[in-house]
């Protein structure tokens, strides 16, 4: 007698392969049930091995594989294993027959038992190729399904990263915005503390002008002291000849009294000119062009720094040499910003000599000049001194902010970019330096005499 | 008669030296001369020596200053030597010091007191 492998084979195969679905999908009560078959299709196995009763086995095998196919159909998450349930029906229904036949009618079983057997292979035969292909199918597919499941992970890992990266570029942005916060906050003190350092500039140079102007407005102060005092006793003594009935002697004394009152008024619009002038340097400028006359205010300046100087350093002295063009007339400029010009290129020039007169000492002449000229359509102002030049190596830079040559705290090295500023921008002049070092300098300004604005 | 070389860059000081002593220049007690340069005054002193027998300086002038020009007259001048006086709108102890170093028989400050210049002139004088 032979165990029944075939049926044994065949409940094995459907119930794994629908257990192993069942667990893919999650299909918990499901798996369990093809368990129990599993179990159940071994215990029949070990049974019909102990008692050797295949009649009455054949029959439970049957049956069990019937069930088995009855239970699946009804499960409808089974229903996509159509395949499956296509290549084992066969082999239930054959072997159903073959059963039937072997009982109801032994003697035709007898005489077809080959064709039953043979059904039944082929059945056999039938199911396992319609599995391999279908595992075949199932692999590649499963295949498909896990490289899906990777691409998916793949896109999910990618979407993560990007809500990341969104996340990182939300944060510099954030940092960026604030760091364009900060650099115009420290733009904006750059910004105040440069109009506070020109502020301070235009006031330490009327700091050193202030013994300057004491001395400028003392002078002809002075002269309205002495003048009057003097035209007093020439009136006592008028009164003194018209008393003696000398009444040419009298007229005499008032051309006198008259040339000083002349004086008086002429001394008196010189102080007077000075404050103005102090005044306008020290107030902010009005921006405003106005017609000036160059001369004057370059004159004015030049008094202004060399007595600054002289009053400063007791030992300095220079010849100063002015040599104006008449002709100019007046010229449309800021005079508060031109002045401060004039004023910075003769300070500096007043350094110049000052420092070579402390190298060389006796035999050096310090002289600084300033010149006006009409040429064309321009006016040219000329501050020339025979200081000690400017280096070739430093030329270039002497316009540019902050380049001083002067000691620490000496110079803010803001003078020369201010002039160079005032003239181009503001005047729509040039500013230009000719220098030979050890001979002297001369800072030419040429500014456009028809001036717009 | 007394000459008195008087040196400033101020112009109008020989207007009102001119008018303060005119009672002496008619009289003919003072002469007034004047140089508005260190160089000029040296310039006067080297044609008519003897004749300067009083200088009034500056000290603020440009080019050569007014004590520049009292060390050139201390240094060449010697026979008679002439007094110089300094006037000066620095009144200050630097300036002194430096004045009566270099020989300065007097030091004034502007704004000058004429009447007491005149009682200093004279007294010198005679």
């Amino acid at each position: 007698m032979s165990l029944s492998f075939a049926p044994f084979l065949v409940s094995q195969v459907v119930a794994g392969r629908f257990r192993k679905f069942a667990r893919v999908n999650n299909l918990t009560e499901l798996e369990k049930w093809y368990k129990y078959a599993q179990v159940f299709s071994v215990s029949l196995l070990v049974f019909e091995a102990i008692f050797s009763n295949t009649n009455m086995t054949k029959w439970i095998w049957s049956l069990f594989l019937l069930a088995l196919l009855y239970f699946s159909l009804r499960q409808k998450e089974l229903l996509q294993l159509r395949m499956f349930f296509i290549a084992f029906v066969p082999y239930v229904v054959v072997s159903l027959l073959s059963d039937f036949t072997q009982t109801i009618t032994p003697g035709f079983f007898k005489s077809s038992e080959l064709y039953f057997n043979n059904a039944i292979g082929l059945s056999l035969i039938w199911m396992f190729a319609i599995l391999y292909s279908q595992n075949r199918q199932y692999k590649a597919a499963e295949k498909e399904r896990i490289k899906r499941l990777q691409e998916d992970e793949l896109n999910r890992a990618i979407a993560i990263r990007k809500v990341e990266l969104e996340g990182l570029v939300a944060e510099r942005t954030a940092e960026l915005t604030q760091q364009k916060e900060e650099l115009e906050q420290a733009f904006a003190e750059l910004r105040n503390t440069q109009s506070q350092l020109i502020q301070s500039e235009k006031m330490a140079s009327l700091g050193e002008l202030t013994a300057g102007i004491a001395h400028e407005i003392q002078n002809p102060l002075n002269f309205v002291n002495n003048f009057s005092e003097v035209s007093s006793e020439l009136l006592d003594e008028m009164q003194v000849e018209l008393d003696k009935g000398n009444i040419k002697g009298a007229k005499l004394i008032i051309g006198d009294v008259k040339l000083n009152l002349e004086k008086i008024n002429h001394h008196g619009k010189r102080a007077d000119s000075i404050v103005k002038g102090m005044l306008l340097h020290s107030r902010a400028s009005s921006g405003q062009k106005e017609p000036t006359d160059v001369n004057a205010l370059a004159d004015e300046y030049l008094r202004l720094a060399y007595h600054g100087l002289r009053a400063k350093d007791k030992t300095f002295n220079a010849k100063f040499e002015t040599d104006f063009d008449e002709t100019i007339g007046k010229i449309n400029l800021v005079p508060q910003d031109f002045g401060r010009v004039i004023l910075n290129l003769l300070n500096n020039a007043f350094y110049a000599v000052t420092e070579k007169k402390n190298q060389i000492g006796d035999g050096y002449f310090p002289t600084v000049s300033i010149s006006t000229k009409k040429i064309g359509t321009d006016v040219e102002i000329k501050v020339f001194d025979n200081g000690n030049g400017i280096p070739q190596k430093i030329i270039d830079k002497i316009f540019q902010p902050f380049f001083t040559t002067k000691p620490a705290g000496k110079g803010t090295g803001l003078g020369l970019s201010m002039c160079y500023e005032i003239i181009t921008q503001i005047h729509g002049g040039e500013l230009k330096v000719e220098t030979k070092e050890g001979e002297g300098s001369v800072f030419i300004i040429h500014l456009p005499f028809k001036n717009k604005n | 008669m007394a000459r008195i070389l008087v040196v400033d860059d101020e112009r109008d000081i020989q207007t009102l030296f001119e008018q303060h002593f005119r009672k002496e220049i008619k009289k003919g007690e003072l002469d007034f001369v004047f140089a508005f340069s260190g160089e000029e005054a040296l310039e006067y002193m080297k044609d008519q020596e003897q004749e300067a027998v009083l200088i009034l300086s500056d000290i603020n002038m440009p080019g050569m200053s007014g004590l520049e020009l009292l060390k050139h007259i201390r240094e060449k001048h010697e026979k008679p030597p002439p007094t110089v006086m300094i006037i000066t709108a620095y009144g200050d102890n630097y300036n002194y010091r430096l004045a009566m170093q270099l020989g300065a028989d007097d030091f004034l400050t502007k704004p000058l007191d004429f009447n007491s210049l005149k009682e200093k002139l004279k007294a010198i004088i005679q």
